[in-house]
């Protein structure tokens, strides 16, 4: 096989840096959020996507079989070796802008992981199963704060609206299906993410009609992230979370 | 949230540790209104594994006995032993009584 990269292993990377980029983009809110419930709630789900990075990127590392283990792809990796969609590293913003993000992507996650739990291979669907029951929450949580800000005061609708239009032109890149993502398919380890979109749009569509809110129109989506392409939002993340492993590799305590 | 007026109202928050056993006061949260509640009492309360059932009742709904009338009350059950199920022998074994 010489240099070639197995795609199972990028696979494995791309569904780790998704959750991993979003557990740390949600961290920041930590000590920030409006009321100290939402904080502990904020960060609940930042310690799901956090967990979920765990298993996907030891699942990548066992694949790969280079010594390197999560910690190493976690912390390690330059901003073009991450494999995340756009949508997860744009800013937090402002709250309703953070719900947003959360909005479209929990129900993204929730039919990624509804199909991943039942492919055939069984190290992909075990760690499919155990996140669905996560991120079934957290789709339900950001529809319920979507509807809350939605309809509710004219600054809370103001703001959502335009965290909503923010986030929109990156949600296209999550149902893109390339080499591999259709060579994982083949495999029995990956979703046909395409397929998801008519659900996906199903759900959205029915809680945005509940906020009495607009779907935001079609625009030309923004992708590169999988093959490394990043905003530069991307980078400051990375220099924040990649500190202290950069300043003394090795470290642990 | 300094204006006490636009602070969401309290709730109370019971949680049932596992099946059989009855919901155990543990605490409050503030929320705009029950569902809500509810999901800020799951991510404050039942994130180490506490519970499988929870319930929400808004604060200014509970009415409290009085302290002043605690004398009246609670103490004439202070000399009425025979009301304490002492006198039975409790089998190894039971838990939860």
């Amino acid at each position: 096989m010489g240099n070639a990269v197995s795609p199972l292993f990028t696979y494995a990377l791309r569904l780790g840096d998704d959750s991993l980029i979003l557990g740390q983009r949600l961290s920041e809110w930590c000590g920030h959020a409006p009321a100290l419930e939402v904080d502990l709630s904020l960060a609940n789900v930042a310690l799901d996507q956090v967990g979920q990075a765990t298993h996907f990127l030891g699942l990548a590392a066992d694949i790969e079989g280079k010594k390197r283990d999560a910690d190493a792809l976690a912390f390690r990796r330059d901003v073009m070796d991450f494999t995340n969609c756009l949508l997860v590293e744009q800013p937090n913003g402002d709250f309703a802008q953070t719900i947003a993000r959360q909005f479209l992507f929990s129900h993204y996650q929730a039919l990624l992981f509804a199909g991943l739990a039942a492919v055939e291979d069984e190290r992909f669907a075990a760690i499919g199963a155990k996140a669905l029951k996560e991120v079934t929450y957290h789709a339900t949580l950001a529809s319920d704060w979507m509807v809350r800000l939605g309809d509710s005061t004219e600054e809370s609708r103001t703001r959502t609206v335009n965290g909503l239009d923010w986030m929109w032109r990156f949600a296209d890149e999550l149902f893109v299906m390339d080499e591999t993502d259709e060579a994982a398919l083949k495999a029995g380890a990956g979703v046909d993410k395409a397929a998801l979109k008519p659900a996906w749009d199903q759900r959205i569509d029915a809680v945005l009609s509940d906020a009495t809110l607009e779907r935001p129109a079609a625009r030309r989506p923004v992708v590169g992230g999988r093959a490394g392409r990043h905003s530069e939002h991307l980078g400051h993340l990375l220099s924040e979370m990649q500190f202290l492993q950069r300043a003394y590799p090795g470290a642990t305590w | 949230m300094s204006d006490p007026s636009k602070e969401w109202p309290l709730w109370e928050v019971f949680v049932r540790g596992k099946g059989g056993l009855s919901h155990r006061h543990v605490g409050s949260v503030h929320a705009a209104d029950a569902k809500m509640a509810v999901e800020h009492a799951r991510d404050t309360y039942t994130r180490r594994l506490e519970g499988v059932s929870l319930w929400v009742v808004p604060s200014a709904e509970i009415t409290a006995s009085d302290p002043g009338d605690a004398a009246a009350l609670f103490e004439p059950a202070e000399d009425k032993v025979y009301r304490h199920p002492t006198f039975y022998k409790i089998p190894d074994g039971i838990s939860h009584i």
